[in-house]
Protein backbone atom coordinates (compact mmCIF):
# COMPACT_ATOMS: atom_id res chain seq x y z
CA UNK A 1 0.00 0.00 0.00
CA UNK A 2 1.65 3.16 -1.01
CA UNK A 3 2.62 5.59 2.34
CA UNK A 4 4.52 8.63 3.07
CA UNK A 5 7.64 8.20 5.49
CA UNK A 6 7.89 11.23 7.14
CA UNK A 7 12.36 11.62 7.18
CA UNK A 8 13.41 15.36 7.91
CA UNK A 9 16.54 14.17 8.21
CA UNK A 10 19.62 16.67 7.16
CA UNK A 11 21.73 14.35 4.37
CA UNK A 12 24.89 15.41 5.61
CA UNK A 13 24.25 14.02 8.96
CA UNK A 14 26.47 11.27 8.69
CA UNK A 15 29.43 13.87 8.21
CA UNK A 16 28.60 15.94 10.72
CA UNK A 17 28.72 12.76 13.50
CA UNK A 18 32.15 11.80 12.36
CA UNK A 19 33.55 15.58 12.14
CA UNK A 20 32.17 15.47 15.71
CA UNK A 21 34.38 12.66 16.30
CA UNK A 22 37.19 13.90 14.94
CA UNK A 23 36.66 16.92 16.61
CA UNK A 24 36.67 15.00 20.40
CA UNK A 25 39.92 12.98 19.43
CA UNK A 26 41.91 16.71 18.09
CA UNK A 27 40.20 17.56 21.74
CA UNK A 28 41.82 14.72 24.03
CA UNK A 29 44.84 15.13 22.15
CA UNK A 30 45.33 18.50 23.35
CA UNK A 31 46.14 19.92 19.70
CA UNK A 32 44.60 22.67 17.90
CA UNK A 33 43.48 21.79 14.91
CA UNK A 34 42.86 24.33 11.82
CA UNK A 35 41.52 23.52 8.09
CA UNK A 36 42.67 25.83 5.26
CA UNK A 37 40.41 26.57 2.56
CA UNK A 38 40.78 28.25 -0.62
CA UNK A 39 40.19 28.47 -4.50
CA UNK A 40 43.14 26.79 -6.43
CA UNK A 41 46.14 28.97 -6.58
CA UNK A 42 45.37 31.60 -3.84
CA UNK A 43 48.52 30.51 -1.81
CA UNK A 44 47.21 27.60 0.73
CA UNK A 45 50.88 25.70 0.17
CA UNK A 46 52.99 28.49 0.30
CA UNK A 47 50.77 29.96 3.47
CA UNK A 48 51.92 26.56 5.02
CA UNK A 49 55.51 26.99 3.29
CA UNK A 50 55.96 30.18 5.07
CA UNK A 51 54.23 29.86 8.47
CA UNK A 52 56.10 26.51 9.29
CA UNK A 53 59.71 28.57 9.61
CA UNK A 54 57.83 31.11 12.04
CA UNK A 55 56.81 28.15 14.18
CA UNK A 56 60.25 26.52 14.56
CA UNK A 57 61.19 25.56 18.10
CA UNK A 58 58.04 27.16 19.19
CA UNK A 59 55.39 24.57 17.88
CA UNK A 60 55.75 21.03 16.66
CA UNK A 61 53.70 21.31 13.61
CA UNK A 62 51.45 17.94 11.49
CA UNK A 63 50.30 18.88 8.13
CA UNK A 64 47.78 16.91 6.30
CA UNK A 65 47.46 17.74 2.28
CA UNK A 66 44.31 17.15 0.79
CA UNK A 67 44.64 16.89 -3.07
CA UNK A 68 42.86 14.88 -6.35
CA UNK A 69 46.33 13.81 -6.71
CA UNK A 70 50.08 14.14 -6.50
CA UNK A 71 52.10 14.26 -3.24
CA UNK A 72 53.43 17.80 -4.05
CA UNK A 73 52.08 19.80 -1.30
CA UNK A 74 53.19 17.32 1.41
CA UNK A 75 56.63 17.42 0.13
CA UNK A 76 56.54 20.99 0.56
CA UNK A 77 55.73 21.27 3.73
CA UNK A 78 57.85 18.35 4.90
CA UNK A 79 60.61 20.44 3.11
CA UNK A 80 59.41 23.46 5.03
CA UNK A 81 59.70 21.95 8.60
CA UNK A 82 56.36 20.04 8.99
CA UNK A 83 57.42 17.10 11.88
CA UNK A 84 55.08 15.41 10.15
CA UNK A 85 53.07 15.57 6.76
CA UNK A 86 50.29 13.49 5.70
CA UNK A 87 49.43 13.23 2.24
CA UNK A 88 45.56 12.67 1.45
CA UNK A 89 44.71 12.04 -2.15
CA UNK A 90 41.06 11.52 -2.81
CA UNK A 91 40.76 10.46 -6.30
CA UNK A 92 38.69 12.54 -8.05
CA UNK A 93 36.61 14.03 -5.18
CA UNK A 94 37.01 18.18 -4.67
CA UNK A 95 37.03 17.93 -1.16
CA UNK A 96 38.00 16.48 2.34
CA UNK A 97 35.36 15.03 4.26
CA UNK A 98 35.36 13.50 7.57
CA UNK A 99 35.90 10.16 6.65
CA UNK A 100 39.35 11.14 4.74
CA UNK A 101 40.13 12.96 7.88
CA UNK A 102 40.29 10.31 10.25
CA UNK A 103 41.74 8.00 8.11
CA UNK A 104 44.76 10.58 8.36
CA UNK A 105 44.87 10.99 11.56
CA UNK A 106 44.97 7.28 12.12
CA UNK A 107 48.18 7.43 10.85
CA UNK A 108 49.26 10.03 13.51
CA UNK A 109 50.43 10.55 16.93
CA UNK A 110 48.49 13.24 17.87
CA UNK A 111 50.14 13.90 21.28
CA UNK A 112 53.52 14.85 19.68
CA UNK A 113 52.15 17.68 18.19
CA UNK A 114 50.37 21.04 19.04
CA UNK A 115 49.29 22.27 15.43
CA UNK A 116 47.59 20.68 12.83
CA UNK A 117 47.60 22.11 9.50
CA UNK A 118 44.50 20.25 7.34
CA UNK A 119 45.20 21.98 3.55
CA UNK A 120 41.62 20.85 1.85
CA UNK A 121 41.23 20.77 -1.96
CA UNK A 122 41.31 23.89 -3.64
CA UNK A 123 37.61 24.82 -4.19
CA UNK A 124 35.34 27.26 -3.06
CA UNK A 125 32.22 25.44 -3.56
CA UNK A 126 32.46 21.73 -2.39
CA UNK A 127 34.83 21.91 1.27
CA UNK A 128 32.28 24.50 2.89
CA UNK A 129 29.43 22.12 3.35
CA UNK A 130 31.86 18.91 4.71
CA UNK A 131 33.03 19.78 8.19
CA UNK A 132 35.88 17.76 8.97
CA UNK A 133 35.89 18.51 13.04
CA UNK A 134 38.69 20.78 13.62
CA UNK A 135 38.96 23.63 16.38
CA UNK A 136 38.93 26.49 13.41
CA UNK A 137 38.20 26.75 9.23
CA UNK A 138 40.35 29.26 7.70
CA UNK A 139 39.80 30.88 4.69
CA UNK A 140 42.54 32.09 2.20
CA UNK A 141 41.38 34.75 -0.09
CA UNK A 142 43.98 36.50 -2.84
CA UNK A 143 43.90 39.99 -4.43
CA UNK A 144 43.95 38.39 -8.04
CA UNK A 145 40.87 36.52 -7.66
CA UNK A 146 38.70 39.59 -7.28
CA UNK A 147 36.51 41.53 -4.55
CA UNK A 148 33.57 39.57 -5.75
CA UNK A 149 34.39 36.80 -4.54
CA UNK A 150 32.25 37.06 -0.62
CA UNK A 151 29.18 37.54 -2.73
CA UNK A 152 29.80 34.66 -5.37
CA UNK A 153 30.76 32.40 -2.84
CA UNK A 154 28.38 32.87 0.65
CA UNK A 155 28.56 29.43 1.88
CA UNK A 156 32.08 29.46 2.47
CA UNK A 157 32.64 33.29 3.51
CA UNK A 158 30.12 32.87 6.38
CA UNK A 159 30.91 29.68 7.86
CA UNK A 160 35.23 30.52 8.31
CA UNK A 161 36.63 31.73 11.53
CA UNK A 162 39.58 33.75 10.33
CA UNK A 163 40.13 35.08 6.69
CA UNK A 164 43.54 35.69 5.37
CA UNK A 165 43.51 38.24 2.46
CA UNK A 166 46.92 37.33 0.61
CA UNK A 167 49.16 38.52 -2.15
CA UNK A 168 48.50 42.22 -0.89
CA UNK A 169 51.31 43.40 -2.72
CA UNK A 170 49.39 42.85 -5.78
CA UNK A 171 47.17 45.54 -4.56
CA UNK A 172 48.59 48.22 -6.74
CA UNK A 173 48.00 46.11 -9.79
CA UNK A 174 44.85 45.08 -10.16
CA UNK A 175 41.03 46.55 -9.39
CA UNK A 176 40.30 45.05 -6.51
CA UNK A 177 38.18 46.83 -3.91
CA UNK A 178 39.00 46.42 -0.29
CA UNK A 179 35.71 48.13 1.00
CA UNK A 180 33.33 46.51 -1.26
CA UNK A 181 35.55 43.19 -0.33
CA UNK A 182 35.03 43.39 3.33
CA UNK A 183 31.73 44.44 3.31
CA UNK A 184 30.55 41.04 1.32
CA UNK A 185 32.78 39.26 3.85
CA UNK A 186 30.94 40.88 7.35
CA UNK A 187 27.53 41.01 5.91
CA UNK A 188 27.38 37.62 6.86
CA UNK A 189 30.18 36.99 9.03
CA UNK A 190 30.71 40.48 11.60
CA UNK A 191 33.19 38.66 13.41
CA UNK A 192 35.46 36.85 11.52
CA UNK A 193 39.47 37.14 12.48
CA UNK A 194 40.90 38.93 9.41
CA UNK A 195 45.05 38.85 8.58
CA UNK A 196 46.03 40.67 5.22
CA UNK A 197 49.40 39.62 3.96
CA UNK A 198 51.68 38.50 1.59
CA UNK A 199 53.34 35.21 1.76
CA UNK A 200 55.78 36.35 -1.19
CA UNK A 201 57.24 39.44 0.59
CA UNK A 202 56.48 38.41 4.28
CA UNK A 203 54.36 41.46 5.17
CA UNK A 204 51.73 40.97 7.85
CA UNK A 205 52.76 36.78 8.64
CA UNK A 206 53.87 38.06 12.14
CA UNK A 207 50.33 38.68 12.96
CA UNK A 208 49.10 35.49 11.49
CA UNK A 209 51.62 33.26 13.07
CA UNK A 210 51.20 34.85 16.42
CA UNK A 211 47.44 33.61 16.08
CA UNK A 212 48.38 30.40 15.44
CA UNK A 213 50.84 30.40 18.40
CA UNK A 214 48.13 31.89 20.49
CA UNK A 215 45.24 29.45 19.94
CA UNK A 216 47.68 26.69 19.75
CA UNK A 217 48.90 27.30 23.56
CA UNK A 218 44.97 27.70 24.93
CA UNK B 1 30.76 18.07 -7.77
CA UNK B 2 30.51 17.59 -4.16
CA UNK B 3 27.07 16.28 -5.14
CA UNK B 4 27.94 12.98 -5.25
CA UNK B 5 28.43 12.41 -1.79
CA UNK B 6 25.04 14.01 -1.35
CA UNK B 7 23.31 11.79 -3.26
CA UNK B 8 25.21 8.49 -1.87
CA UNK B 9 23.79 9.96 1.60
CA UNK B 10 20.56 10.90 0.22
CA UNK B 11 19.78 7.12 -1.17
CA UNK B 12 21.51 5.50 2.33
CA UNK B 13 19.25 7.71 4.81
CA UNK B 14 16.08 6.88 2.26
CA UNK B 15 16.92 3.20 2.34
CA UNK B 16 17.55 3.07 5.96
CA UNK B 17 13.77 4.49 6.82
CA UNK B 18 12.20 2.34 3.61
CA UNK B 19 13.64 -1.11 5.33
CA UNK B 20 12.61 -0.29 8.41
CA UNK B 21 8.93 0.24 7.17
CA UNK B 22 9.02 -2.69 5.19
CA UNK B 23 8.18 -1.29 2.28
CA UNK B 24 8.67 -3.07 -1.26
CA UNK B 25 10.04 -0.13 -2.95
CA UNK B 26 10.56 3.70 -3.12
CA UNK B 27 8.36 5.77 -5.24
CA UNK B 28 9.49 9.54 -4.75
CA UNK B 29 11.68 11.30 -2.72
CA UNK B 30 11.06 14.86 -1.22
CA UNK B 31 14.09 16.79 -1.08
CA UNK B 32 14.61 20.34 0.24
CA UNK B 33 17.69 22.49 -0.88
CA UNK B 34 18.17 26.13 0.25
CA UNK B 35 19.93 28.54 -2.40
CA UNK B 36 22.38 28.98 -0.02
CA UNK B 37 23.46 24.95 0.05
CA UNK B 38 25.35 25.06 -3.02
CA UNK B 39 23.72 22.46 -4.19
CA UNK B 40 22.46 21.77 -8.11
CA UNK B 41 19.20 19.52 -8.59
CA UNK B 42 20.48 18.28 -12.18
CA UNK B 43 23.22 17.05 -10.51
CA UNK B 44 21.95 15.10 -7.98
CA UNK B 45 19.74 13.51 -10.30
CA UNK B 46 22.54 13.05 -12.46
CA UNK B 47 23.81 10.86 -9.90
CA UNK B 48 20.49 9.55 -8.55
CA UNK B 49 20.31 7.98 -11.91
CA UNK B 50 23.71 5.76 -11.45
CA UNK B 51 23.43 5.33 -7.92
CA UNK B 52 20.15 3.94 -7.66
CA UNK B 53 19.88 1.34 -10.33
CA UNK B 54 19.67 -2.14 -8.44
CA UNK B 55 18.43 -0.90 -5.08
CA UNK B 56 14.87 -0.71 -3.64
CA UNK B 57 14.80 2.78 -5.12
CA UNK B 58 15.87 2.44 -8.17
CA UNK B 59 13.14 4.56 -10.68
CA UNK B 60 12.28 7.04 -8.11
CA UNK B 61 11.53 10.82 -8.79
CA UNK B 62 13.33 13.42 -7.14
CA UNK B 63 11.33 16.23 -5.91
CA UNK B 64 13.25 19.02 -5.26
CA UNK B 65 11.83 22.11 -3.02
CA UNK B 66 14.26 25.37 -3.54
CA UNK B 67 13.84 27.57 -0.53
CA UNK B 68 15.01 31.14 -0.92
CA UNK B 69 17.52 32.88 1.08
CA UNK B 70 16.22 34.90 3.76
CA UNK B 71 18.55 37.36 6.17
CA UNK B 72 16.95 39.13 8.77
CA UNK B 73 19.44 42.32 9.64
CA UNK B 74 20.73 42.30 13.52
CA UNK B 75 20.87 45.50 13.61
CA UNK B 76 17.38 47.26 12.07
CA UNK B 77 16.19 43.89 12.09
CA UNK B 78 14.26 43.85 8.60
CA UNK B 79 14.45 40.74 6.90
CA UNK B 80 15.44 40.23 3.30
CA UNK B 81 16.63 38.35 0.58
CA UNK B 82 19.83 39.28 -0.77
CA UNK B 83 20.86 39.77 -4.18
CA UNK B 84 23.94 38.39 -6.29
CA UNK B 85 26.07 41.66 -5.98
CA UNK B 86 25.26 42.87 -2.15
CA UNK B 87 24.52 41.07 1.08
CA UNK B 88 24.08 43.58 3.43
CA UNK B 89 20.64 44.96 4.81
CA UNK B 90 19.12 47.24 2.12
CA UNK B 91 17.21 49.71 4.58
CA UNK B 92 20.42 50.35 7.07
CA UNK B 93 23.40 49.18 5.51
CA UNK B 94 23.96 46.37 9.00
CA UNK B 95 26.36 44.10 8.37
CA UNK B 96 26.06 40.78 10.84
CA UNK B 97 22.67 39.09 9.37
CA UNK B 98 21.11 36.13 10.66
CA UNK B 99 20.25 33.88 8.06
CA UNK B 100 16.57 32.58 8.05
CA UNK B 101 16.40 30.53 5.66
CA UNK B 102 18.15 29.10 2.44
CA UNK B 103 20.50 26.68 4.61
CA UNK B 104 18.31 23.19 4.14
CA UNK B 105 20.07 20.29 2.66
CA UNK B 106 17.66 17.29 3.74
CA UNK B 107 15.36 14.44 2.98
CA UNK B 108 11.41 15.81 4.20
CA UNK B 109 9.78 12.13 3.24
CA UNK B 110 9.60 9.35 0.71
CA UNK B 111 6.84 7.70 -0.76
CA UNK B 112 6.74 3.67 -0.57
CA UNK B 113 4.88 0.78 -1.87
Amino acid sequence: MPQNIPVVENILNANDRLAEENFASLESAGIFSVNVMASPGAGKTSLIEQTLPRLKDKLRVAVIDGDIATSIDSDRAAKAGAQAAIQINTGGDCHLDAVMLRGALEKLDLTQFDLLIVENVGNLVCPASFKLGTHKSILIASVPEGDDKPYKYPGMYRGVDALVINKIDLLPYVPFKMDYFQRGVQALNPNVKTFQLSCRTGEGLDAWVEWLIQNSAK
Amino acid sequence: MHELPVTESLLKIALQHAEKAGAKRITDLHIVIGDLASMVDDSIQFYWDIIAKDTLAEGATLHFRRVRAELQCMTCFEKYHPNRDELICPKCGGVGAKIIAGEELALESIDVD
